[in-house]
């Protein structure tokens, strides 16, 4: 994928979604540029084949949660109206899809196949957000303390 | 600090964590926040379990012999994370202004009232401008971003338009997706198109719980064992609706 449309679709997708979640105005806008780091980092791990999903999946969302973190200090909001659309080009729509798809067409190995590296990759941005989630905040309360 | 009656600091208290959980906040937000107003109205001791569609709460106060326990029923659940800031914002208030509770009580109540942040034009805008740039991010052709948008839109209008009027859940996920495959197949059919699933799974994105699974599973992992399960199960029931409704298309069509 051309890296320019990757940024500008993933941008547009991000801040439609912090539309569709109905976040604050100006929430939309940083809301847009989360997704659209963490697509890239996403993009470029997992573009050629070099790394595991769910090993680029997990990054990018610990990126993301990280930014998220930064701006809801700066913005004195809440985490979640920034990795929510930060975080939604990395769910797994289109594997979610795909299971339900060879469910239907009674391919069922297929779709557990499908359906474990659908459930292993929302783990995995869980899992991002999780450890950015408690790794952060022991970093800025010792960097505040060193001061 | 005037004494504040224990019957008043738990009706806050159940007001704030209702609207909070109504609107899409993580449960341990919920919790916290509960906690942290009870503790800032002088209440000793404040235990809090939030499940999906309950909470209850325990109060304790000094002087007294029992704990005061109520327990909310949460019926509706939505994403409105405006008002999830909202509350914070008066939370963090009441902690660093030291808000009066009938202040916190208004505040609430307006709270309550407001509507959605944006009207249903701008989201349905969102949402065809969300399904192009999806079906283009995997990996589909530039002929698959107008069909996308147009299946992604009308999929998204439906989605509102039967949730406001029949209250069954999941109908309306069923019905939206339903819309959704056809738009795809009507695309497909005539040429418009190149790739079904690109346009499907594009237009299909608005819809799917993707942020309820990952809730779940932060959930789980938090240790907020019951909530992380129900989550968990609203969000497979979703997909499974949107799954039926899309496979109802391909299957017969």
């Amino acid at each position: 994928m051309h890296i320019f449309e990757a940024i500008w679709t993933s941008f547009i997708a991000s801040a439609g979604f912090g539309i569709l979640f109905n976040v604050p105005k100006k929430a939309v806008i940083p809301g847009g540029i989360c997704g659209m780091i963490g697509w890239l980092i996403y993009e470029g791990m997992s573009g050629n084949n070099q790394f595991d999903l769910v090993l680029a999946t997990a990054l990018a969302s610990f990126v993301v949660a990280t930014i998220s973190h930064l701006y809801a200090r700066m913005y004195r909001m809440p985490v979640i109206i920034f990795s929510v659309s930060g975080i939604i080009p990395l769910v797994p729509g289109g594997g979610a899809y795909d299971t339900m798809r060879q469910l239907v067409e009674n391919d069922y190995n297929e779709a557990i196949q499908l359906g474990s590296q659908t459930f292993l990759i929302s783990g995995a941005i869980a899992f991002g957000l999780v450890l950015a989630g408690t790794i952060l905040p022991i970093i800025l309360r010792s960097t505040r303390t060193v001061k | 600090m005037t004494q504040n009656k224990i019957e008043d600091v738990m009706e806050v208290c159940l007001l704030a964590g209702k609207l909070m959980l109504e609107n899409g906040a993580e449960t341990y937000r919920v919790e916290d926040t509960i906690t942290r107003l009870a503790k800032n109205y002088g209440m000793s001791a404040a235990q809090v379990f939030v499940t999906p569609t309950a909470i209850i709460l325990s109060l304790f106060e000094k002087g007294r012999t029992m704990d005061y326990t109520k327990i909310v029923r949460i019926v509706d659940r939505s994403t409105d994370l405006h008002v999830v800031v909202l509350v914070n914002d008066l939370s963090r208030k009441v902690a660093s202004e030291s808000l009066s509770l009938e202040t916190a009580r208004k505040e609430l109540k307006k709270i309550e009232k407001t509507p959605e942040a944006y009207s249903a034009w701008v989201q349905i805008l969102a949402a065809i401008l969300v399904s192009g740039c999806f079906a283009l991010m995997f990996q589909g052709s530039w002929s698959d971003f107008m069909p996308a948008m147009v299946a992604g839109g009308a999929g998204y209008t439906v989605f509102l338009a039967v949730k406001r009027y029949i209250s069954v859940r999941f109908f309306s996920e069923l019905l939206a997706a339903f819309v959704i495959g056809l738009v795809a197949k009507v695309a497909i059919t005539t040429g418009v198109g190149s790739q079904l699933d690109k346009i499907i799974i594009g237009a299909v994105m608005p819809l799917v719980p993707g942020v309820l699974i990952t809730n779940a599973v932060r959930d789980l992992m938090a240790g907020h064992l019951v909530s992380g399960i129900s989550l968990g199960a609203e969000a497979m029931l979703t997909a499974f609706a949107i799954g039926t409704g899309i496979a109802f298309v391909i299957v017969t069509l």
